[in-house]
């Protein structure tokens, strides 16, 4: 019966659910917010990017009445962002590691009164590091190792070497980062811009010393996040939450545009080092990479990234042998955090760009030299793992060549000051496979009267979560879409299903859902809900993730299945470059992207178009300018992400071969197109007859390498 | 400071110079503008003022004397526009789209890409890459088509 029972809604792109209230201007996020008797907040911040503080003096001049100040000796628990590590202080007091360090906060009704105020920072500067090479800390290392891939260096006819850098990347949500932090109930309740609930839960458990039952978090209406609010909200939070325990009342902070780009965080600058050993007919025998991200000042969330980056630094190829060290290190710039690819965005653009160089020293077409080393079903990856038979790099790549008409534009554009590339790509979809299990992340079904009401942690940030899970659990229950709700995303109601992150709510949280939805379908019998609950009282099932049992995972050797499964892409970009002012001008994006099955395509599509174009503006124009450890262009006037006239017409196609552990045979899809704009990008320059091997390709760096 | 406001005539108690994307949120309870960078580049505080868009974040309340604003909540007669925004991909995190619809509003039926494009250039979206966008022009107002792809051809 469970299997006959389809509702018919999934693979069908039904309306979203919260669509009408944000057409009509009716959606209320954050700063659409008052409370009674409600503060603003304000962070004050060091001046320099490193050294000791001695002392905060706020004035000269007399301080507005009924000024709330709380500095480090106000924290009733203890002085952390709780993340990963316990470095980074909600306020800094002797040690300063930089420039937008929080040292003071302050909270006033009158917010023009309230940043009148001068303050004056009183530090004893030292002396930065900036460069991440030259680091003298170390958050974590990481090695892979498959084979003797020196003695294969040492033995192979051919050998390309190569380093790539990327640069930062700033999220520019369109809402700024923002909350509200209300005392009530001995404890208190945050309203955010947020992505992980149970994150900041978890920190303001720690720093406001508060049992679980005393911190409340509910996520609003949230104006786009692309990993910049899963961890900064707890520093955010917790500096609202203890001005308001202070003042006994609510309190707002919102950041401006400026100050959310100067101090949180941003996507973590890399470096990668490779060397590749090829037979004469292309074979790739052997891979060495050194990869270097730039953590910035706190451990914060660096180790994973640097894990998936290294776990991708071998790109979608097959290898016997592979040598892959990563490090993540910290310099004297505000942390560096999660940004949609998190981490592989920067090792996929090394190798890709290497490949189309390799292909270069060859002789040998990209796309050929690709076809030959992707890897197949059944190949074994970097770190030991046999890849499932989903495994599309081969579908992707061709299909997007064929799409492209890449082979005839390559020759026809040949010395035009055209250029077209692609890139070959994947991405593992959820966390590690001891990440999940780590997490164990929970979701619940609630019987009502009409059907069926999700509880989950998982918060809709633009993406569609709400619409998506309503869809599988409506359709394993064979219930309309009508019948099912979506409780919000407030860990007063709903279970920890861990964080909106890594592309895991489709396939991980659908898949737990799937489930609860089963057994609620068990228990109820034929039973209508109403019946139910008035015989048997209120209905409650809560699922939680079980590892599939062929999935192993060594953390501590780096060995076996990584990932459950991977989401492919194939890129290709067509462009053109102004001979004169070196101006990129992207003319097409052909992306073909094998994500399982696609739960809501219109929503699916919508991921991969956006993504491609947050990929295309890190790959020619969002450039981060630091100057003295603080970003210099922080305000969107010359911080440029890509608007209307510099986005590219885009050709979209999903390709869905199903993942047999996810719901309906879906996969993760936010951060994969991501990953591949930006070689691509590189790639058609290099046929345009650049040879760029960073990004953002400005027409600066263009003129640079032109006259080399 | 009296001005018209989606259709009703307001009075408002507020500082000449106070930008009208506030006196809006604040003084009249109209939540729906939003704001995004405060310095007219990303068209989230997009209303009309006399019929034309501007960046509220960027105009005085003064200059709204006398005028008629229109903001999203009282943007009437564009509702396949709206609802055309939800099914086809144009609105994700919503944070834009009201600036977006707004501007939406003022551009011709059966307007090629390009005018689209042109029309739409002082809003920034970072969800959707623009293609869901066009897609919602398009099927609520025609057109949409490249007039540049068609002369090349």
């Amino acid at each position: 019966m469970a299997s006959r029972a389809r509702a018919g809604n999934v693979g069908r792109s039904v309306p979203r659910l919260e669509g009408p209230e944000k057409v009509e201007g009716r959606a209320r996020y954050v700063d659409d917010l008052r409370f009674p008797g409600m503060l603003h907040g304000r962070t004050i911040r060091a001046p320099h990017p490193c050294g000791r503080l001695r002392a905060v003096r706020l004035g000269p001049g007399g301080l507005p009445l009924g000024l709330v100040v709380v500095g480090p000796r106000d924290i009733p628990g203890d002085n952390v962002i709780a993340t990963i590590e316990d470095d980074q202080p909600a306020l800094a007091w002797g040690e300063i590691r930089h420039a937008e360090e929080p040292v003071l906060l302050l909270a006033h009704a009158d917010r023009e009164a309230l940043w009148a105020i001068p303050a004056e920072v009183d530090m004893i500067p030292g002396t930065p590091v900036f460069d991440p090479l030259a680091s003298p800390r170390v958050f974590k290392q990481i090695r892979i190792a498959k084979g003797d891939a020196a003695a294969a260096l040492r033995r192979a006819p051919v050998v390309v070497e190569g380093e790539y850098r990327t640069g930062a990347q700033e999220h520019v949500y369109i809402e700024p980062q923002g909350v509200i932090a209300v005392p009530e109930n001995g404890g208190i309740t945050i309203h955010g811009s947020l992505q992980c609930p149970y994150y900041v839960h978890k920190a303001l458990c720690r720093l406001l010393r508060l049992p679980p039952d005393k911190v409340r978090v509910i996520q609003v209406e949230t104006g786009g996040g692309f990993g910049g609010k899963e961890d900064y909200p707890s520093v955010i939070a917790g500096h609202a939450a203890l001005l308001a325990l202070k003042a006994r009342r609510p309190v707002k902070m919102v950041y401006d545009r400026g100050e959310d780009m100067r101090a949180t965080t941003k996507r973590h600058p890399s470096i990668v080092r490779l060397r590749s050993a090829f037979s004469r007919d292309g074979t790739l025998l052997a891979l060495e990479a050194q990869v270097v991200m730039d953590g910035g000042a706190y451990v914060t969330l660096s180790p994973v990234v640097l894990s998936r980056g290294v776990l991708h630094a071998s790109g979608p190829y097959r290898c016997p042998a592979v040598a892959i060290e990563g490090r993540a290190v910290m310099t004297n710039t505000p942390p560096n955090g999660a940004f949609r690819g998190f981490g592989a965005p920067q090792t996929l653009f090394a190798i890709e760009a290497h490949m189309d160089r390799c292909a270069q020293q060859l002789g040998i077409d990209p796309v050929k030299l690709r076809e030959k080393n992707a890897f197949r079903p059944g190949d074994v990856t970097a770190t030991g793992q046999k890849l499932p038979k989903d495994t599309a790099a081969l579908p992707v790549l061709r299909e997007a060549v064929r799409r492209s008409d890449y082979h005839r534009k390559r020759i026809a554009w040949a010395g035009t000051g055209r250029g077209i590339g692609l890139s070959l790509f994947f991405h593992g979809s959820g966390f590690t496979g001891a990440g999940e299990v780590r997490l164990a992340s929970k979701a619940s079904l609630e019987l009502t009267p009409k059907g069926v009401r999700i509880l989950v942690a998982s918060t809709e940030i633009g993406q569609g979560t709400r619409t998506m899970l309503a869809q599988i659990v409506a359709d394993t229950l064979g219930w309309p879409l009508s019948a099912v709700e979506v409780a919000p995303a407030d860990t007063g109601l709903v279970p920890d299903s861990g964080p909106t992150v890594a592309s895991r709510t489709c396939m991980i949280v659908g898949g737990i859902l799937q489930k609860a939805a089963r057994e609620l379908k068990r228990k109820l019998g034929r039973a209508k809900p109403a019946q139910y609950l008035a015989r048997h009282g209120a209905l409650v099932v809560t699922g939680q993730y079980e590892k599939p049992a062929e999935i192993q995972w060594d953390e501590e050797r780096y060995r076996g299945d990584a990932y459950g499964t991977y989401g492919w892409g194939c890129d290709v970009v067509e462009l053109e470059v102004d001979p004169v002012t070196r101006e990129v001008r992207p003319l097409k994006l052909t992306a073909v992207q094998e994500i399982g099955k696609a739960i809501h395509p219109g929503l699916a599509r919508g991921q991969v178009e956006g993504g491609s174009a947050q990929g295309l503006g890190w790959a020619l124009s969002e450039e981060v300018v630091m100057r003295d450890g603080r970003m210099a262009n922080a305000q969107l006037t010359n911080y440029m992400v890509p608007t209307t006239k510099d986005t590219p017409e885009m050709d979209v196609t999903i390709l869905g071969l199903g993942y047999r552990h996810g719901p309906f045979g879906a996969k993760g899809l936010g951060e994969l197109p991501m990953d591949g704009p930006a070689p691509a990008v590189v790639n058609a320059l290099r046929h345009a007859g650049f040879d760029v091997r960073e990004v953002p390709a400005t027409p600066e760096r263009l003129l640079r390498c032109a006259s080399r | 400071m009296r001005f018209t406001l989606n259709g009703k005539p307001v009075a408002v108690d507020a500082p000449p110079m106070k930008r009208l994307l506030d006196v809006l949120r604040e003084e009249c309870g109209l939540t729906g503008t939003k704001e995004g960078c405060g310095e007219g580049e990303c068209g989230a505080c997009t209303v009309l003022l006399d019929g034309a868009p501007v960046n509220s974040c960027l105009v005085p309340v003064a200059h709204a004397e006398g005028a008629k604003v229109t903001t999203i909540e009282g943007l009437r007669g564009h509702d396949k526009l709206q609802r055309a925004f939800v099914t086809e991909g144009g609105a994700q995190c919503g944070i834009c789209t009201p600036g977006f619809v707004v501007a939406a509003s003022t551009l011709p039926r059966g307007a090629s890409l390009e005018a689209v494009q042109e029309g739409l250039a002082g809003n920034l979206c970072r969800c959707t890459g623009y293609a869901g966008i066009y897609r919602a022009v398009a099927a609520a107002r025609g057109g949409g088509k490249s007039a540049k792809k068609k002369a090349k051809r």
